[in-house]
């Protein structure tokens, strides 16, 4: 790649294919084609849980185009799917398998989320060779490059994605530390990477995997659990990422420790009834109760000044981010409440709680 | 609201125009619940098919007797590239898809109007403000004079001249319709109001210039003059026909224009009735309609300029039969017709009024009869 990257990318074939880019034209004769943006094309589709009544959870292996710049044990990924071939939906997976260098293969685990497009559409639908759009990797919530002697990790359902991809990671670079690994699973069945994580656990590398279900009895996270599990625990270097309500005790069973490094995914907050709320613009630290009016009259009256146009829903000038809450078009009353969502704000009014970037 | 010819000036009560809004955004939820899979193929299509155009025609410019071939195969392109593609997602038509090549936020057109400048002063000012004289600079592009209301002068003499300029560099017309040079001329812009404007502008029409008169010659080598003149055939072509269109869009005869008195507080309906009265279309077949953007149905477009142009065609029978039901003009005409009312306008607008075509403007909302 690196000689024709370098060809694609350079100034000369930038000024040819003016205004345009490189990547316009070479997405027509093959969609792994790319100079600057990031696709992928799904080659394995692998069933990791699939409990009758649940939703399912499945890995994917996707080869990305060679400008992938590769990521880091922990990091996220933007995947952008058409379903139904036509409005492109994205939304944001963390990679399971361990880093990965430019243009390597990796993994994502998802669960299909019984209302989310994307995450049912991949984990039900996607077939090899799909191709996917992607942004680089993402994310702070990463190993260091000298990784401490002792370390915890702690996930809770699907949340494990991105600890898994650090223990492989370990795994890969021969960590010779303690490693603790703890994870909170629905029931056994629920247990994504169940057999990996067996032969971890045998394998007598110094892992020690914890796999609790709390429903069966099995000790919820507590400062005492975690103590009886691992002693100073506040000490040890620990990555934990999972729902709300694990998240919310392991914060508090660290008490503010800076060893703690967290993640979590809150899924989209659905429309909380007609007005009220609050209305939030994120650029400039403003916040009002929400008035029910466009989000355009709503942030001037709070004496912001957003590029606006015809104020008739027309003109597209006063397009923005939204990127949390409900809105519903004045227009066609039609609602929407996706996350990180392009919204004409003229006549865009919030319904219940609101963010946007602005 | 006034006419340039004798189509009578229709009024609605204030009930009409409220029910014509209505049926009318009836029309425009029943078109944006339906988009989807095959309004993403045609444009999708029409983009391979613009970018194959292109390829072609740089090709072609290697086989010299293929000259007029290669002219007209990148002339096509860029047409196709101005008028189906860049003006209509630049109005934002695809944004739905979430597709950032047919984003109105990130696409750039193959002109030396920078995208970002033209979606104000089209999206925006002309879109919003369509037809309304002395708010929609689209009336005469700062240079002629297209409606009796606009006083004359003896410099309007050159009206023909001037059309034919404008036709001619066109693309730079329009690069240069945000500076708003006769207002600077007049004394109300400054010159450094139009710093940043006169920065894009620039930044543009380097990458333009460049692309079109020196890399793509230079890397004929010996075929540099014909490749350049072919390139610059090309950029003529697509300047003659987007005016040429474009006018018939706006300027035709039993085209209205109002007065911005007559705008004021306007309601939806009112908006829409001024769509419909500013607005004027071509006939023809399925690939005329493709090449002019879908702007032969200017109509529709001026309604509703966010929805997908493929959709025009389609509806336009559906919008004719509203506007029998209220009585309005719908102004349609082919191609000939409609240029020859044109630049019958532009010839007669030349010359100071005659007094029996002055009119007066009258309201143009009757009052409601049960009040």
């Amino acid at each position: 790649m690196s000689v024709a990257g370098t060809l694609l990318r350079s100034r000369a074939l930038a000024a040819l294919t003016s205004p345009h880019g490189v990547d316009r034209y070479l997405e027509l004769v093959n969609p792994m084609w790319a100079a600057h943006e990031v696709r992928a094309r799904i080659v394995g589709v692998h069933r990791e849980v699939d409990v009758p009544g649940h939703p399912p959870v499945a890995t994917l292996t996707l080869q990305p185009t060679a400008t992938w710049r590769g990521h880091r044990a922990g990091q996220h990924v933007q995947v952008g799917v058409e379903v139904d071939g036509a409005r492109r939906t994205t939304r944001v997976f963390t990679i399971s398998s361990p880093d990965s260098r430019p243009g390597d293969r990796f993994t994502i685990t998802l669960r299909a989320n019984p209302g989310g497009v994307v995450s049912r559409f991949l984990a039900e639908r996607a077939q090899p060779g799909t191709v996917l759009h992607l942004s680089q990797a993402q994310g702070e919530f990463v190993l260091p490059d000298h990784v401490p002697e002792q370390i915890l990790l702690v996930s809770g359902g699907s949340g494990i994605t991105p600890v898994m991809s650090m223990l492989r990671s370990l795994q890969r670079r021969t960590h010779r530390g303690r490693i603790t690994f703890l994870h909170y699973a629905q029931s056994p069945e629920h247990q994504i990477y169940a057999a990996e994580l067996d032969e971890i656990r045998r394998s007598g590398d110094g892992i020690d995997v914890h796999l609790l279900h709390p429903e069966l009895g099995d000790p919820a996270l507590s400062p005492a659990y975690l103590h009886r599990l691992l002693p100073g625990y506040q000490d040890v270097p620990t990555w934990a990422c999972g729902p709300e309500p694990l998240m919310k005790a392991v914060q508090a069973a660290y008490d503010g420790s800076d060893a703690l490094r967290t993640e979590y995914f809150r899924p989209p907050r659905a429309s909380s009834g007609d007005a009220g709320g609050e209305v939030v613009f994120e650029r400039s630290g403003k916040a009002a109760p929400n008035a029910g009016t466009p989000i355009l009259d709503q942030a001037e009256a709070l004496g912001l000044t957003p590029e606006s146009g015809c104020r008739m829903g027309i003109c597209f000038s006063c397009v923005s981010r939204k990127t949390e809450g409900t809105v519903r078009n004045v227009l066609t009353g039609e609602e929407s409440s996706l996350p990180d969502e392009d919204i004409r704000i003229c006549v865009s009014a919030p319904v219940g709680d609101c963010s946007v970037d602005l | 609201m006034s006419t340039t010819d004798t189509t009578p000036t229709v009024r609605l009560t204030a009930e009409q125009l409220d029910q014509l809004g209505e049926e009318l955004d009836a029309l425009r939820q029943r078109i944006i619940a339906d988009l989807g899979e095959a309004d993403a193929t045609y444009i999708r299509d029409i983009v391979k098919a613009q970018r194959a155009f292109e390829v072609a025609g740089r090709a072609l410019f290697y086989l010299p007797p293929a000259w007029p071939l290669a002219v007209a195969s990148l002339s096509i392109s860029k047409i196709l590239d101005n008028m189906e593609i860049g003006h209509n997602v630049m109005h934002g038509q695809y944004d739905w898809m979430g597709d950032p090549g047919l984003n109105s936020r990130m696409y750039e057109w193959d002109n030396v109007c920078p995208s970002e400048q033209w979606k104000n002063s089209h999206n925006y000012i002309h879109h919003t403000y369509t037809n309304i004289l002395g708010k929609d600079r689209d009336i005469g592009y700062g240079v002629l004079r297209m409606d009796e209301d606009q006083p004359w002068h003896p410099y309007y003499l050159g009206n023909p001249v001037y059309a034919l300029l404008l036709m001619l560099f066109f693309e730079w017309g329009v690069a240069m319709h945000d500076l708003e040079v006769e207002n600077l001329v007049a004394g109300k812009r400054k010159v450094s109001e139009n710093a940043a404007l006169h920065a894009g502008i620039m930044r543009k029409v380097k990458h333009q210039a460049l692309k079109d008169y020196v890399l793509f010659p230079a890397l004929t080598g010996p075929l540099f003059p014909l490749t350049f003149a072919g390139n610059a055939t090309a950029n003529l072509v697509r300047n003659v026909w987007a005016f040429n269109i474009i006018f018939c869009g706006h300027f035709p005869a039993g085209v209205a224009t109002f007065s911005q008195e007559e705008c004021e507080d306007e309601t939806r309906g009112h908006w829409y009735y001024r769509q419909l009265l500013g607005s004027a279309n071509i006939t023809g077949g399925k690939l005329f309609h493709i090449l002019t953007g879908n702007l032969s149905h200017q109509i529709e477009h001026h309604l509703f300029p966010d929805l997908p142009a493929r959709r025009y065609p389609q509806i336009a029978g559906e919008v004719r039969e509203v506007c029998e039901r209220y009585g309005l003009p719908y102004n349609t005409g082919s191609l000939g017709r409609q240029l020859g009312s044109v630049a019958r306008k532009i010839c007669r607008m030349a010359l100071p009024d005659r007094p029996e075509e002055t009119r007066t403007p009258g309201p143009v909302v009757a009052e409601p009869a049960a009040a």
